[in-house]
């Protein structure tokens, strides 16, 4: 599904990170642990296609994300790859089912309002549909975050942090429904942490 | 979800600086729509009342006077000039055709004008109903001044001294309304006309019956007949009242008309007739083409003052657009980065800064339009009850038209540099540092 052969990155200071190979197949979930500053975004906004990798290759499903350039690697990224980040972002001047819409439409995909309430439904914040972003607790908004990686049926969905800004309470919750929702729809799951709370939860896991 | 649909959501966030943006530009817009559109049609109107009278002939006074009210009938005649003297001008061979005006009358504030049937030839005047004035008394009336005065053939009313809707009544004798014209899109429209004969029964009627009012008494002297202009319009009664004590006086007194318009055989008319009245003569000679491009040029300072204004308006409205998305990009830095990691390519971001822009600017042109026919209409009405001269534009003029793509244009400007930002914008970099 998703794999990575001799990744690494080199800042512009000179400093450069080597990344192990990875490899997570559908349904999969891939855990990343590493203490900040051990280059743990860098190796995601590498999977996603945001950045350049100094050397090496990452393939989603057969296709070499680096040998996309410009828009068609944006368009790659929003149909095949969602991201769920530390604390969720919305556009703030429209709804959470609007944020939703938007997603489907950035990627270039026709809008589908009941998959996105169904999503909605599954990660029980359906009563928060037409609400603003804002307006939602911060539980309450990292799920809407899942939602809106779920939305575009990414074949990978990458998480950076999903679960540090909460409490172990809402962490479990957020955890669970993050694994359940994803390879519920048949996604693979990168969760990239320094949060060893969900070490005991995902068995397969990389330090870096 | 649409960009479009994006960026209106965009604008409506922020609301106040999106209002103000709004403002400013409406209010520029609306200025400059305003003032070429009120300088335009003055000039239209202006120029087709004045279209093919080369001179006029009055009581010395000011030029621009005399043009004002021979030829608009908007400001107060300059005097009286003897018909004895007007019928050595018209002799002269250089002379294509003249038209006699005697005014100083009106009924609800239209102005009952003395001429022959000449006029309503110069201004291609054509009948809807009835015909043309066949002896004293009989008036016909201008598109305009029928409908607003609501009458038909067949009707009478009494004149009224002067040009106030509240006159003295000139309550002998009255008018019989025998003919209307068809509207000619000149100052005709917003007339009473009636033969040069009735305007003077009508005064020695008065002479005949009543005592002449007092205010008239005061300033009547015989001699200073010609040159003030400020009791020009009493001039006829004056005239008669200074013969009160003669008998059948109205056959035997010099006649008076108003003013005189004159049309030229050819340009050698214009070198010297003017200079010989002006010199040889007690009346004056004024060149419309002269004095209302004098006019023009005194009111063209306002205009383009007023109009700079407008202009200088609608740059800071670009200006305060620049800063306004400039600043809400900077809140938004995130979003961006947000929507470039679902999907969005640079060009898109860009589009949507351009986007926000060009619909700002739209509301802003049209609350511009809509506020500039508001200022229209005020000053139509005002114009109208002074002057019955409305400015009136029913469709969008060619300025408005132009005044679009120039307020997109500005908006296109305005979001340039914010747009180049969020197309720049590093995605990696604000998702890491958020």
């Amino acid at each position: 599904m998703l794999q990575t052969t001799n990744l690494s990155f080199g800042y512009t200071n000179g400093s450069s990170f080597s990344f192990p190979n990875l490899s997570v197949s559908v349904k999969e979930v891939l855990l990343v642990l590493g203490s900040s500053g051990s280059g743990k975004t860098t190796l995601l906004h590498l999977l996603a296609g945001l950045m350049e990798p100094k050397s090496g290759s990452i393939s989603i499903e057969g296709q070499f994300i680096t040998e996309l350039k410009g828009s068609n690697r944006d368009r790659f990224r929003g149909k095949n790859i969602g991201m769920v980040f530390q604390q969720a972002q919305f556009i703030r001047s429209v709804s959470v089912m609007q944020n939703l819409q938007l997603a489907r439409s950035l990627a270039g995909l026709p809008d589908d309002k009941a998959f996105a309430k169904q999503l909605l439904n599954e990660l029980g914040i359906a009563h928060k549909a037409n609400n603003r972003p804002s307006e939602l607790s911060i539980g309450e908004r990292q799920r809407a975050g899942i939602a809106r990686a779920l939305v575009t049926k990414p074949k990978v969905v990458l998480a950076d942090e999903p679960t540090s800004a909460l409490d172990d309470e809402n962490c479990a919750l957020v955890a669970g429904l993050l694994q359940k929702t994803v390879t519920g729809h048949g996604a693979a799951l990168i969760i990239v942490t320094h949060d060893q709370r969900l070490k005991n939860r995902f068995p397969k896991s990389v330090e870096i | 979800m649409k960009m479009l649909q994006l960026a209106y959501a965009n604008l409506k966030e922020h609301f106040l600086t999106t209002a103000l943006s709004i403002m400013l530009l409406s209010i520029g817009v609306g200025m400059v729509s305003f003032i070429v559109t009120v300088s335009e049609q003055l000039n239209d109107r202006f120029n087709s009342d004045i279209r093919g009278i080369d001179m006029v002939v009055g009581a010395k006074g000011s030029p621009l006077q005399l043009i004002l009210s021979a030829v608009y009938q908007i400001d107060n005649p300059t005097g009286n000039i003897p018909l004895d003297e007007v019928k050595k001008v018209r002799r002269n061979p250089l002379i294509r055709y003249t038209i006699p005006l005697s005014y100083g009358d009106s009924y609800k504030g239209f102005r009952i004008v003395g001429t022959d049937t000449m006029y309503l030839n110069h201004f291609k005047a054509k009948f809807r109903n009835g015909h043309a004035w066949n002896r004293s008394m009989e008036v016909v009336l201008g598109s305009t001044a029928a409908e607003r005065l609501r009458m038909g053939l067949g009707a009478h009313f009494h004149g009224t001294h002067g040009f106030e809707e509240e006159g003295h009544a000139h309550d002998e004798v009255h008018y019989d309304v025998v003919g209307i014209l068809e509207p000619t899109g000149t100052v005709a429209d917003r007339l009473i006309l009636t033969s040069t004969e009735s305007v003077w029964d009508i005064h020695n009627q008065e002479t005949h019956d009543e005592k002449p009012h007092s205010e008239e008494d005061n300033d009547h002297e015989h001699g200073d007949a010609h040159g003030e202009p400020e009791h020009a319009h009493n001039r006829e009664h004056e005239e008669h009242d200074s013969h009160a004590g003669h008998e059948h006086h109205d056959h035997s007194e010099p006649k008076e008309i108003t003013a005189l318009l004159v049309k030229f055989k050819n340009p050698m008319g214009l070198m010297q007739i003017p200079r010989f009245i002006n010199e040889k003569t007690s009346m004056q000679a004024a060149l419309p083409a002269i004095e209302i491009n004098r006019l023009y040029e005194l009111m063209g300072i306002g205009f383009g003052t007023l109009q700079a204004i407008g202009i200088l308006i609608m740059i800071i409205a670009a200006l305060s657009v620049f800063i306004s998305l400039l600043n809400s990009l900077k809140e938004r830095k995130y979003e961006l980065a947000l929507m470039r990691s679902l999907g969005a390519s640079p060009a898109k971001l860009f589009g949507l800064v351009i986007q926000e822009s060009l619909l700002l600017c739209l509301a802003g042109y049209v609350f511009g339009i809509i506020l500039g026919r508001i200022a229209i209409m005020t000053l139509s009405s005002f114009g109208e009850e002074q002057f019955h001269f409305s400015v009136w534009q029913s469709g969008i003029s060619a300025i408005e038209i132009w005044l679009l793509p120039f307020t997109l244009g500005v908006g296109l400007v305005a979001a340039l540099i914010p747009a180049i930002h969020a197309y720049r914008s590093d995605i990696s970099t604000v998702l890491r540092n958020e």
